[in-house]
């Protein structure tokens, strides 16, 4: 029981600690790839601390709602990531969400965030949270289609049993897995604001979504919005880490030998995830708004496809 | 012992409608017509709260009104039981809102004794134990709620809104006539227990399935027969839009439900697949119409029909699981649009309750001409943001338990062997998702145009908090959105009695499981635990609110808003709802309304403002009422001329009609 509770407790501080870093590390190798030195990577850790200590300026006109909503932000999108299996499944708590519930969670830090873009009344923020939500509408349904596939392999929407049974050889490779895979990759892009989505670096006016919404945060708000940011960019790759490369995933009750391997493994994913994330971003140039529809849809019907396939076939 | 305390409580009401009119010009009139009602919904509501939860046995009785040769026989079964409930909570909170909210009413006797006796009418429906009761019953529903329509019958559009509302019921209320003839037979077995006992030819049955969700579906708002419900809903006052939103369209999907699982027997397979059709279209084309309207009342009427889709999608599936003989996944599906049934007439009274606060207070019900509520109504704003955060499914509230276990119940849904349901069920659930989606993109512009931001005029500027009655009724729904949320297992065990009879399976028992969590199938498979994310969510958010607040900084500044160092000074700079679901009406509506967008661009040195028009297309009504509208018009142009015939010619007239009728009767036998 206690033993259980310490490394519930640990999930929730590793999550929190390693965000920032995974965050510094893209940064660091973005930086890099264009021949730049690049900020160090542990930057963001100081960034997020001289927030914290700064005074906060709110806009006259700001709710209390607006006030409020980055602690729920962060809430909803901690929780959510303590739930993810990152280094061991079957985490004392891993049973009160489903894979739906915690992209569920995700959903209720954005319905949040996407109020704090309207609430001071600016036409930035209102030009943010408007194409939020439209990126939202099309990206949600194709990750609930990924679930659709993933629980239809495995026969179950639990995360620590999903990343159980994909991890044993009973599986094995599966086109729906494949199509699901590259779905989830797109949907990952375009909800943490990514490039060719949107660009998490830019101020420029008219390419911003993420941005724009925040734009009227500072201070100590504004740290803890970039820290959820850097949760939900974790999340995701933790997400993929479990799921399509389940390997070194301590089990339930297993030994401290097997914990380290687990958080070994996990932090070399996470750097190999970042190290793909930040090729992808270089390689590739930012889309018009009004393409991301095109990209989205393209995984919502690879999700649907997947999922026919299932519902076709088990072997497929 | 509950259907006596329910017809009692019908009774009074009924009473009080025939007595409210002798009140006329007493102050008094509106708080005893709404005490009243309150505490026959209350005494009704436990009642049938009790049945459920005690999980009594069938009770009936059969009184000497309607039909000599039949009687009227009433009846509560776990199903009723759960409809009274639904319907007598939907009543209380609505009579205790309209304390404080009916007080404003410019001419009370236009709504009170309708008020009452629309509330007993859809507790007659529930009651009914008869095709003629329910017949009766049900008119009597949509009358009294037509008369409510027309309260206001002097504003601009009622009328319309009235109009169409009557031939729509009428309509329905034909089909459910037919249904139930068909059903009876020859020999004329009205009461239920006679259809049920009977067994239907598949032909036959499947006709009456047509039939029912013509009738049931046009009350309910599924699509194509959804038209009346965006005018009529709005036009009436704010409680009973709440009532008719959140629970007259219940009372229909009870209809559906009553007929189709119980009466009909056994389903074929084909009949889940029309219901699940249904359902999937009328979510997503239900949502995708609320994010065109910038009319708050009529976006929260235009959200019913969404989640009437979703709930047929769960009555939908618990047919295809019935009909292959899978007793439990039906148990899960029928429970999980049973529970959305309750959850939704929970948050659309909450949220209708909340536009009808804003409509008092402004004067509006535009969104465009609303804003920055939240600083002059910040409980109102709290209350309303609840019920939005429910009806957009975000955990922990009670929205997303139910559409979390209709997903569950499609997810079962591959060990189906029809071919046509394998291909049918996902493309479903991918329409349910993008429906949920959709809605939360939708009621962040619900809330976030009407009530954050800056005001956008003066009435908005000058809003004052509402009574004390409608805020306590408006509290009460958004703590059962929390609650119903968090400890869901209660509310699915209740439910469990109602499967039981209609599908013969039940959940597994959700009080036992640990930590409160529920598990619908196993818990290796799927679980939820609202109160612990719940718990989860309050903890991690004081955390950190602490935390920072003792180690970092509280420091605060009040400045102008920094707005990329553009701020500028006007509100109408915002964005408005229009503009908010722009980029949605690009990528959804050039396809689903023909919408288009032109930039009217003066040539420079002209002086005009540039102009943007927007032109939104509503496809069904063009392609379907349009053209009805437009034969009846031909048809009764030319039926003109008979009004002006001599005696003789009418008289030959009616001659000619007696041959030709006993001609057909000649034939026939």
């Amino acid at each position: 029981m206690i033993t259980d509770l310490a490394v519930q407790g640990a999930q929730m501080l590793l999550v929190l600690l390693f965000a920032p870093l995974l965050t510094g590390l893209v940064r660091k190798v973005k930086a890099q790839l264009l021949r730049r030195q690049g900020p160090p990577v542990l930057q963001p850790y100081r960034e997020l601390a001289r927030l914290m200590r700064k005074e906060v300026v709110l806009a006259e006109n700001a709710s209390w709602l607006f006030r409020v909503n980055p602690y729920l932000i962060f809430a909803a999108t901690w929780v959510a990531a303590s739930l993810v299996p990152t280094f061991g499944t079957g985490l004392m708590f891993s049973w009160s969400a489903d894979l739906i519930a915690i992209i569920a969670l995700l959903g209720s830090a954005r319905f949040f965030l996407a109020l704090a873009g309207l609430d001071v009344g600016t036409s930035f923020g209102g030009i943010g949270s408007s194409r939020e939500v439209m990126i939202a509408s099309l990206a949600e349904p194709a990750m609930l289609m990924i679930v659709f596939t993933l629980a239809l392999v495995v026969g179950s929407t639990q995360l620590s049993t999903m990343a159980g049974v994909l991890l044993s050889s009973e599986v094995g490779l599966r086109v729906s897995l494949g199509l699901a895979l590259i779905s989830l990759i797109m949907v990952a892009i375009a909800e943490n604001a990514r490039i060719p989505v949107d660009n998490p670096a830019t101020h420029l006016e008219l390419t911003m979504v993420h941005e724009a919404m925040v734009l009227e945060y500072s201070g100590r708000h504004l740290a803890l919005i970039e820290l959820s940011a850097s949760l939900k960019l974790l999340l995701y790759i933790s997400l993929i880490a479990c799921l399509f490369a389940p390997w070194g995933l301590a089990r339930p009750g297993a030994e401290p030998v097997a914990l380290a391997i687990g958080i070994a493994s996990y932090a070399g994913k996470l750097a190999v995830g970042a190290l793909l994330l930040a090729f992808f971003e270089t390689a590739i140039a930012k889309m018009r708004v009004f393409r991301v529809p095109e990209f989205l849809g393209a995984a919502l019907m690879l999700g649907l496809l997947a999922t026919l396939l299932l519902f076709v076939s088990k072997s497929l | 012992m509950t259907v006596t305390i329910a017809l009692s409580c019908v009774a009074v009401l009924l009473a009080l409608a025939a007595l409210a009119p002798a009140m006329r010009g007493s102050p008094a009139a509106t708080p005893i017509v709404y005490s009243v009602a309150l505490v026959a919904s209350v005494v009704s509501t436990l009642a049938a709260l009790g049945h459920l939860v005690g999980a009594s046995a069938p009770a009936s009785v059969t009184l000497p009104l309607g039909l000599p040769w039949l009687g009227a026989h009433f009846r509560v079964d776990a199903l009723s039981a759960f409809f009274l409930f639904v319907v007598g909570l939907g009543a209380g909170a609505a009579s205790l809102f309209a304390l404080g909210y009916g007080r404003h009413e410019q001419a009370p006797m236009r709504v009170l004794p309708f008020y009452s006796a629309f509330l007993a009418g859809m507790n007659l429906v529930v009651l009914a134990d008869d095709a003629f009761t329910f017949l009766v019953s049900w008119e009597f529903m949509s009358l009294s709620s037509w008369a409510l329509v027309m309260a206001h019958h002097r504003e601009r559009d009622n009328a319309h809104a009235g109009y169409v509302y009557l031939v729509m019921a009428s309509f329905g209320t034909l089909a459910l006539l037919l249904a139930f003839g068909l059903l009876a037979g020859a020999d004329g077995g009205y009461a239920f227990a006679q259809i049920r006992a009977e067994a239907h030819a598949p032909a036959l049955a499947g006709l009456v399935l047509m039939l029912v969700l013509v009738g049931a579906g046009s009350k309910a708002g599924l699509l194509p027969l959804h038209v009346w419900l965006p005018l009529a809903h709005p036009a009436a006052p704010s409680h009973v839009s709440a009532l008719m939103s959140g629970v007259m369209t219940k009372v229909a999907v009870y209809g559906f439900v009553r007929i189709v699982f119980d009466l009909l027997g056994e389903p074929a397979w084909w009949w889940s697949m029309v219901v699940l059709a249904l359902g999937g279209i009328t979510a997503v084309m239900g949502v995708l119409y609320a994010l065109m309207q910038h009319d708050l009342k009529r976006l929260l009427a235009y959200h019913t029909v969404e989640n009437i889709g979703i709930i047929f999608i769960g009555l939908g599936l618990a047919l295809a699981f019935k009909a292959h003989g899978m007793a439990f996944a039906a148990a899960l599906a029928l429970s999980a649009g049973l529970l959305h049934v309750f959850n939704h007439s929970v948050f659309k009274g909450l949220l209708f309750f909340g536009a009808g606060a804003v409509l008092t207070a402004t004067g509006e019900r535009d969104m465009e001409h609303l804003g920055g509520l939240i600083h002059r109504m910040p409980q109102t704003a709290f209350v309303f943001l609840v019920g939005c955060a429910a009806i957009s499914a975000l955990p922990p509230l009670n929205g997303f338990v139910s559409e979390w276990l209709t997903f569950q119940a499609i997810l079962l849904s591959p060990q189906l062997p029809s071919w046509g349901l394998k291909f049918l069920v996902p493309a479903v659930g991918a329409l349910l998702a993008l429906s949920a989606a959709l809605a939360a993109a939708c009621f962040v512009k619900a809330f976030g145009v009407t009530f954050l931001g800056r005001a956008r005029t003066t009435a908005a500027e000058r809003a004052q908090e509402t009574d004390r009655f409608s805020l306590a009724a408006m509290f009460f729904f958004a703590a059962l959105c929390l609650v119903a949320g968090i400890l869901p297992g209660a509310f699915i065990d209740a439910l469990a009695p109602v499967a039981q009879s209609l599908v013969g399976g039940r959940m597994p028992v959700q009080s036992g499981v640990e930590w409160l969590s529920i598990v619908p199938i196993a818990e290796s498979r799927s679980s939820y635990n609202g109160l612990l994310v719940f718990l989860f969510m309050v903890v991690s958010g004081t955390l950190a609110a602490f935390a920072i607040h003792r180690l970092a900084s509280d420091k605060l500044r009040r400045a102008p808003a920094w707005d990329c160092g553009y701020p500028d000074a006007s509100p109408a700079t915002q964005y408005t709802a229009d503009s908010f679901a722009q980029p949605i009406r690009r990528v959804f509506g050039t396809v689903v309304f023909r919408a288009r967008e032109r930039v009217e661009m003066p040539p420079p040195g002209d002086m005009r403002p540039a102009r943007l028009t927007v032109e939104v297309h509503d496809l069904i009504w063009d392609a379907l009422y349009a053209p009805i509208a437009g034969w009846v018009a031909f048809a009764a142009d030319r039926l003109n001329k008979l009004q002006f015939l001599t005696v003789r010619q009418f008289l030959s007239l009616v001659f000619a009609a007696l041959v030709i009728l006993l001609l057909v009767l000649a034939i026939w036998q």
